[in-house]
């Protein structure tokens, strides 16, 4: 009971994986697809540590079953390659233990992504969904907007 | 990470879905209807819900539908909070629904879910219960469209395998003028220790209010004592106060008393921004 | 300079936004069981039975362990049982632990076992623990072992106290014309990490432990397990791999324990225990609350006499670090200020509330939640400007702290420096209280801070560096990567002193006790210290070894060499010399002769002339120096609702000298933002049972985006002369006045003296109004 094969579209890759019905996502990347760039940090939807992104919207893969993912497109850290996003978090020092990080970069990308010229508002509004315990947030704000100046002066 | 185990159904339609909800119950499942899922996860993860069919709402495309003509808006119950927030049709709705849980989050609870929903803040209701909305109801007898202020009392009033189809409200009430004020223990994020939506129909201020009480709720009583004409913005208020269903909330977000102070500072906003109020 | 003070990036920066990056629950393998604990749903109660017959029925289960078979452990005092025996003292404490071979499987035996409880009486507060004739938390105090300088008091919850009795405070209350006295306290609360803790322990067949571990102190895993078990200490071989946030909550010991005894339920196979966040909230240590008394006497001219303090500290079930946070307590009990009488207590108690561990400060930011709270009530009794009252009664070199310590130029920073610096930063003297209108007023408050770090005499730390045969370099400390970039301001200091290209640094990120170098712990802000030392130690070693070899083949005196730019060349012709990759691996002639070998450096450094406290007078030597600073705090206040928004945060900080500048900043703003968290909101809420309510993030709340403030941040630089480059700890220093700045600054805005944490607006209210205590 319970159990099914499904196909998962991941970081462009095709991924037929075993499972059970009642897995999230974030299980199934990490225990049976190796993706811990998504990270546990309270599998209630609290932290956003596990933020990937489902077509193109961030998702906290805690809170979605894996079967809910099928004929979806999911991008999860391990498939964000030399990003301006990533960059900027490098620059400005936007992390220190890194463990939120992908969740903020996950987000951020899909912010920076869907409203190249966010405003302050819609920064907070999609940031606040993330909890970064080392910084005072400084950073990662500077970092965003770093990605989103940018945009404005293409 | 949920322990147990639950088959998991996609219907595509409406009849598929109460058909299979039936079926499930009669094999002695414990089936559940399941649209965002988040609380389905989150509980269960605890073993605070138990399931083990759980059937998705989401690709029934009536549960999906965000239609407005001239005189009504329908919201299908799978529409995310996020979709919500970003819909200006109906901007007390967007606003409240802004302000429930956090972004990301909304991108995957529904408001049917909420509504629905055991964690009993349930704010999504509180437009739809001021503007007197109508909800559509599946069941074993079909559909069935019934006022919400009529089948909402502090929960849903469902039957077992019902589920909520659409939401519709009527334009006059989505143009009234309104004030959503949510306050926190501390600062932007969190449970709420009050929300309070208001509306102005006809001259006359409505008032529904989550997080004063383990439920949501609309009360007449306390409207019509906003209403008074007569009295101060202060004495309205003092009124109003007099007449709150029981039990107020004294938990971690905040003391009954704490709550209630709060909520005469907040009804006074809302009072004097609505008295200056069109309509 | 060329490479200290530079904003370098840390060396792991790519791996962490890629999310390559490996954590300790990250490792997985196919060989591996997985473990589940069964915890304590009541706070005090008695063990009537543990059935496991329902959990034994589901299918992949190995092994289950409970408390009777198990030894107690615990740092000052062996206290605590790995798993419960007997009673339970705690809510969420660990009873019983499942092995199976997934999690899902773990999790359903789990939440089959069965367990009757009969409970008894909770000891909710410290207060309440140390009154006479009340329950007791352990009933057989004396029958633990402990440490020779722990005095627990059988009879009592009393599980140690440090005395500071400083001159005469007879002459110190003469002297005093202006007397305040008042009481404050908070409860218990949590460091959240974003990455809850996680072990990973299997034994060999020889007997040897290999544990993988989020810890900021592997090597006392080590020498704990070792001592606890009975086993060789070279068998025990602890990794640490990148940790997800320490803040001090990963210093205890505690999964590393239960992951031992679950895998030596199934022969030694490879178990992991991983926490879930209301885990990590409960059942591993906590941040410790406190109750606390502090009576200040000062002149008419606000000259502080005399200092009468008790600081009564809630350890918790068991007493683990709490003891030595409450002696770090009594160490720097006035905050930084002359004052020549001084009484203090400082107790660690049991309660029946999660136990204690190391928390950013160490301590500090508590009792300086008391005791700058209190300074502010002499200065508005004296009607005085409150930094101008901390001004005068600054620490100065020539004077002596509460342990009798006599500062001098390298031991103390300058703490006036730093109060004017943070008043030019917050714009201070625009006025403490500034009228936006009729409702709502801008509002600064101010604390100053410092902080010794009382860790043990003979801490050390260890550094290897190695060549590469291209002539770059790799550096291997035991310092834990916990976020803080410590790994990479070594480098800095590597290449600083080598004058090289700290690109050709590389750095060991994991710790691996067997091959690893020792560093002690990584807590205290003692990383860059200690491990720098250790470095320049290993790069004099690794200078001497190049300059040895390149001296045979130039033929001269190792005196007339100078190594720089990855070269060992001749001083006064840089044009003769040789290259680093001629030399790393040996130099070969051209007739194939070689010398030299593989040059490995080796430094070390060890904590010089600390000594034990004196247990009457609490006189000695507990720290290296003492890191100063002042800070602000301003809000935007409504006088009508008694909520109020953070504005700005300011501090400045005596850091001796800055090695990486957006590094430090960084530092600084992140405990800022983890000391405004904890002054404001975040919490244990406990209900007359003793039970934490709010065991996860969306009821335990951190500061979230957007809820920040701006952050002004000041450096001054009063080196310490042993120190590299002289160089103070940062790490903590952030955190350590913010409560108090902050209680400072809403006392002032809403006209009533606050004494609790965190501080609300339904605080606020409640002394406003004179409600009485809720929950």
């Amino acid at each position: 009971m319970g159990l099914a094969s499904i196909t998962l579209q991941i970081n462009g890759e095709n991924r037929v994986v075993a499972i059970r019905e009642a897995d999230t996502l974030l299980f199934v990347l990490r225990e049976k697809l190796g993706l811990t760039g998504s990270k546990p940090g309270c599998l209630n939807g609290d932290c956003g540590a596990c933020t990937v992104n489902l077509d193109g919207w961030p998702m906290k893969s805690c809170l979605i079953l894996a079967v809910e993912t099928a004929g979806h497109y999911i991008l999860t850290i391990e498939g964000l390659k030399n990003t301006r996003i990533q960059e900027a978090f490098v620059e400005e020092f936007a992390f220190q233990c890194g463990y939120c990080t992908s969740g903020f970069i996950m987000n951020g990308y899909s912010l920076s992504q869907l409203y190249p010229h966010a405003h302050s508002t819609q920064i907070q509004e999609w940031f606040e969904s993330n909890i970064c315990r080392c910084t005072g947030y400084e950073e990662i704000e500077k970092a965003i907007r770093r990605v989103l100046n940018e945009n404005n002066n293409l | 990470m949920i322990s147990f185990d639950f088959d998991y159904y996609k219907p595509d339609s409406i009849d598929e879905a109460v058909t299979l909800f039936r079926s499930l119950s009669s094999m002695g499942k414990k089936p559940m209807y399941y649209a965002g899922g988040t609380e389905i996860i989150t509980l269960g993860r605890l073993n605070l819900l138990y399931t083990n069919a759980v059937i998705d709402l989401k690709g029934i495309s009536e549960c999906n539908i965000l239609a407005h003509n001239s005189d009504t808006l329908t919201i299908g119950a799978s529409l995310t909070l996020a979709q919500l927030g970003m819909n200006h049709y109906f901007p007390l709705l967007a606003n409240i629904s802004k302000e429930i849980a956090d972004h990301t989050s909304r991108l995957k609870i529904t408001v049917g879910g909420n509504i629905c929903g055991n964690i009993f803040y349930r704010e999504a209701v509180l437009p739809f219960l001021l503007t007197d909305s109508q909800v559509l109801i599946a069941g074993k007898n079909g559909l069935q469209k019934n006022p919400i202020n009529n089948v909402f009392c502090k929960t849903m009033q469902l039957e077992n395998g019902e589920f909520i189809v659409q939401l519709q409200t009527q334009s006059k009430y989505i143009e009234s003028p309104f004030v959503s004020i949510k306050r926190r223990q501390q600062w932007n994020v969190g449970y709420p220790l009050i929300t309070v939506n208001s509306i102005k129909v006809e001259n006359q201020i409505r008032v529904a209010i989550a997080g004063l009480c383990p439920f949501p709720f609309r009360s007449l009583k306390m409207e019509s004592m906003l209403n008074r004409k007569e009295l101060s913005t202060e004495e309205k208020v003092e009124l109003a106060i007099q007449h709150l269903p029981q039990p107020i909330l004294n938990d971690v977000e905040g003391s009954d008393e704490y709550r209630i102070f709060v909520l005469k500072n907040t009804l006074l906003d809302v009072v004097e921004t609505l008295e200056g109020a069109g309509a | 300079m060329e490479t200290i003070g530079k904003s370098i990036i840390r060396k792991e920066a790519l791996d962490k936004v890629t999310g390559k990056a490996k954590y300790t629950g990250d490792y997985q393998s196919s060989s591996m069981l997985h473990a589940k604990m069964v915890i304590s749903p009541y706070a005090h109660a008695k063990i009537k039975s543990i059935n496991i017959q329902n959990a034994w029925k589901v299918q992949g289960v190995r092994g289950i362990v409970t408390g009777q078979q198990v030894p107690l452990v615990g740092e000052a005092i062996q206290d605590r049982p790995i798993l419960a025996q007997d009673k339970v003292r705690y809510h969420g404490e660990p009873l019983a632990v499942v092995v199976a071979d997934d999690p899902i499987l773990a999790k359903r035996a789990a939440d089959l076992i069965a367990i009757d409880y009969e409970l008894l009486p909770v000891v909710n507060s410290p207060s309440e623990a140390i009154k006479p004739d009340t329950i007791l938390v352990h009933e057989h105090l004396d029958c633990y072992k402990r440490a020779k300088h722990i005095t627990p008091i059988p009879g009592t919850n009393i599980a140690s106290r440090f005395k500071i009795r400083k001159g005469n405070m007879d002459k110190g209350w003469r002297e005093s014309n202006v007397i305040v006295e008042d009481s404050y306290s908070f409860t218990p609360s949590d460091h959240a990490a974003i990455e809850t803790r996680c072990s990973i322990v299997e034994i060999r067949s020889d007997e040897s432990i290999i544990v993988s571990s989020s810890s900021q102190a592997p090597y006392m895993i080590k020498q704990l397990m070792s001592m606890y078990f009975g086993i060789d200490m070279g068998k025990v071989i602890v990794n640490t791999p990148l940790v997800g946030g320490g803040y001090g909550g990963k210093a205890a010991v505690q999964l590393e324990l239960i992951a031992y005894l679950a895998s030596k339920a199934v022969g030694g196979r490879k178990v992991k225990l991983e926490n879930t966040r209301e885990e990590d909230i409960i059942t591993s240590p906590c941040h410790i609350g406190l109750d606390a008394k502090v009576k200040l006497g000062c002149s008419k001219d606000g000259f502080i006499k005399a200092a009468e303090i008790l600081y009564l500290f809630d350890g918790g079930a068991y007493s683990d670090k709490g003891i030595d946070l409450s002696r770090a307590a009594a160490v720097d009990c006035t905050g930084p200020y002359h004052i020549e009488n001084i009484w203090c207590d400082s107790f660690c108690m049991y309660t029946n509330h999660p136990y204690a561990s190391p928390y950013r400060g160490f301590s500090h930011s508590e009792l300086l939640f008391a005791f700058e709270r209190t300074v502010d009530l002499l200065a508005e009794k004296l009607q005085m400007d409150p930094f101008e009252l901390r001004y005068k009664n600054a620490i100065l070199p020539g004077h002596t702290t509460p342990t009798q310590t006599k500062l001098n130029h390298s031991n103390i920073g300058n703490l006036r420096a730093c109060i004017d610096r943070a008043k030019e930063l917050s714009n201070w003297d625009e006025g403490q209280m500034v009228e936006v209108d009729k409702r709502f007023v801008r509002v600064k408050g101010a604390s100053c801070i410092w902080k010794t770090s009382t860790i043990p005499s003979n801490a050390s730390s260890g550094v290897i560096i190695t060549f590469n045969k291209d002539g770059t370099l790799n550096l291997m400390s035991g310092v834990v990567e916990i976020g803080t970039g410590t790994k990479t301001i070594l480098a800095q200091i590597l290449a600083e002193y080598l004058k090289m290209n700290v690109d050709h640094i590389f750095v060991r990120m994991d710790v691996d006790t067997q091959t690893t170098p020792e560093h002690w712990k990584t807590v205290g802000s003692r990383g860059t210290f200690m491990a720098g030392r250790a470095v320049l130690e290993a790069a004099d070693d690794t200078i001497l070894q190049l300059k040895s070899v390149a001296s045979c083949v130039l033929r001269t005196s190792i005196d007339d060499l100078i190594v720089a730019n990855s070269r060992v060349f001749l001083r006064d012709d840089p044009t003769v010399g040789l290259g680093f990759e001629e030399l790393a691996y040996g130099y070969t002639f051209e007739n194939g002769n070689s010398i030299g070998g593989q040059i490995i450096g080796r430094g070390n450094y060890i904590l010089r002339n600390i000594t034990p406290l004196n247990p009457e007078t609490g006189a000695g030597n507990p720290g290296p120096e003492w890191t100063v600073g002042a800070q602000v705090v301003e809000v935007e206040y409504d006088r009508r609702d008694y909520t109020y928004k953070l504005i700005k945060a300011t501090s400045v900080i005596d850091i001796g000298k800055v090695l990486n500048e957006k590094a430090a900043r960084g530092q600084v703003t992140g405990a800022m933002s983890m000391g405004l968290g904890f002054a404001a909101r975040e919490t244990f809420r406990l209900d007359q049972l003793g039970r934490v309510l709010n065991h996860q993030l969306r009821t335990y709340r951190p500061i979230h985006f957007g809820e920040h403030p701006e952050y002004a941040v000041g450096f001054i630089e009063t080196p310490q002369l042993d120190a590299p480059y002289g160089a103070r700890g940062v790490g903590e220093h952030g955190i350590l006045g913010m409560p108090a700045a902050l209680g400072n600054c809403l006392s002032l805005a809403s006209g009533v003296s606050l004494h609790q944490l965190p501080l609300t607006p339904e605080l606020i209210w409640r002394e406003r109004e004179g409600k009485s205590d809720l929950i």
